[in-house]
């Protein structure tokens, strides 16, 4: 028998690092953006029924980049998460926290122990009585906490830039999504050209739930 | 309780991935009243009643939950949303009625959520004669739960309306229909009052009456009681949606019915 290669763990890290953030930046980037009355979330998105941003529970709404099954996978695994834990306590015990934890415990772990790392990037939005929530996990289940927006996928701090500029708290939905749009745009690849756009709200002038899919007249025309 | 996330649920290949309760079977949360035989004195939710009007569907249910000979709660609610376009109404053994009523709305909420598409009416009505189904050895031992379910179809454009007996039978409904202890009352005065396209106005007084004469006859319905601000719940499901139609809109109704009952 053959002993294996020693692979020193910075390096086995570094590598699957790598390899992860590769493949979400070939991705279009999803940008999250807290407005006036909600949270906005959107992105580019070629397919009308392969959707990218998801409802997970009352006022808990998903976003995922990277690869589709993957991030499909961890949709699913959230509602499933969210409404068992719902449904076995109250409602209002569904959290995003608790759900942003339980994301990151598990691509953490696939990061680390899995033959491939998954290449997804996933936001949780949650929209608050009187305090939002962007929970951001990375590839490697690293979670942050975000105020404002977030941007996931793509090339994320080209585009924090011009949003960052053009970011005031309180901005109207149709201000929100002039920004946003225009924001992805400019920075995107000029030689690939522009898909449809994918945008989700939770509002919370809705009732209980509070997760709105946008339909393609509240959206700038894709050219 | 799930502390990791249920990434792999294990499927048995024909549990469609999006069903709730095959969920809860695996992780031992399915609610379950297993019990030796023998009587209990549970709560029951007593009278239900459903009709179809001019735009869409009325549900109707008095608020009396009764244990033996006992008035257990005066204020039981029976008719409850499914979803936002179809409402159900329960009758038989309160807790459990409840707790189906529970499952059933997170089941199709879950449904919705996962597939990105709505069940179909007759998809939601199937479900829950399945549901029924499941209780059957418990309907034995005398804890049976029997809805009604009604909702719009956004594909005929219309209300429709279906009944259950307690084998998990589903039957379409065409005009009206009654369940519970008062049911057959109600039935009977539906029977002649009930008349082809009628406005919301009429369909609440009709519904009212209906469970007015049922609390008459069957001491387990208990009819509006203005003295303690009780009125049944009544419900509409139209083209617009579930609406829940509000006490201080019903009060005026209910105390002329009462006011001009023989």
């Amino acid at each position: 028998m053959t002993a294996p290669f020693y692979v020193p763990p910075e390096q086995l890290i570094k590598d699957r690092a790598e390899f992860a953030r590769k493949g979400i930046q070939r991705g279009r980037p999803i940008v999250v953006m807290e407005y006036e009355s909600g949270i906005l979330l959107i992105g580019e998105n070629p397919s009308r029924s392969l959707h990218k941003i998801g409802e997970i529970y009352d006022q808990v709404a998903f976003a995922g980049v990277g690869r589709f099954n993957e991030f499909e996978t961890l949709r699913v695994a959230g509602i499933r998460y969210a409404d068992v834990k719902g449904y076995t306590y109250a409602r209002a015990d569904v959290t995003g926290k608790g759900l942003a934890n339980a994301y990151s415990q598990a691509v953490g772990q696939i990061f680390t122990h899995e033959v491939k790392p998954y290449e997804v990037e996933v936001l949780v939005a949650e929209l608050g009585d009187d305090e939002n929530h962007l929970y951001h996990v990375r590839f490697d289940g690293t979670l942050r906490d975000q105020h404002g927006f977030a941007v996931i996928g793509g090339e994320e701090d080209r585009l924090l830039e011009p949003i960052a500029t053009g970011y005031r708290a309180d901005m109207s939905l149709d201000e929100a999504i002039a920004l946003t749009t225009s924001a992805i745009s400019d920075t995107g690849d000029p030689s690939v050209p522009d898909a449809g756009w994918e945008a989700a709200v939770l509002d919370r002038a809705l009732g209980r739930r509070k997760f709105r899919r946008l339909s393609p007249d509240e959206l700038p025309d894709a050219d | 309780m799930i502390v990791q996330l249920p990434m792999a649920p294990d499927s048995n290949g024909i549990t469609p991935e999006a069903s709730f309760a095959a969920l809860l079977d695996q992780h031992d949360l399915t609610p379950a009243w297993n019990m030796p035989a023998g009587a209990i004195d549970a709560p029951e939710a007593t009278t239900i009643l459903a009709l179809r009007w001019a735009d869409g569907i009325l549900m109707a249910g008095d608020r009396r939950a009764t244990a033996g000979n006992v008035i257990a709660h005066r204020r039981v609610k029976k008719v409850y949303p499914a979803d936002d376009r179809s409402a159900v109404a329960i009758s038989g053994t309160a807790g459990m009625a409840i707790e189906l009523t529970k499952l059933f709305q997170t089941e199709i909420e879950h449904y919705e959520k996962i597939e990105g598409a709505r069940l179909s009416l007759d998809g939601k009505a199937n479900y829950l004669a399945r549901m029924v189904r499941g209780n059957l050895a418990l309907a034995f031992q005398g804890l049976i739960v029997v809805p009604l379910f009604c909702g719009y179809d956004d594909q005929t454009q219309t209300g429709k309306l279906y009944s259950y007996d307690v084998v998990g039978g589903r039957y379409d409904e065409q005009d009206y229909a009654t369940t519970g202890s008062g049911g057959n009352e109600a039935r009977a005065f539906l029977k002649g009052a009930w008349t082809e396209g009628m406005s919301q106005a009429e369909a609440i007084r009709v519904a009212l009456e209906a469970l007015i004469a049922a609390a008459e006859e069957d001491s387990a319905t208990g009819g509006p009681d203005p003295k303690r601000g009780i009125y049944p719940n009544v419900v509409t499901v139209t083209g617009q949606g579930f609406r829940e139609i509000p006490d201080d809109e019903l009060a005026p109704i209910a105390e002329a019915a009462l006011e001009q009952r023989p």
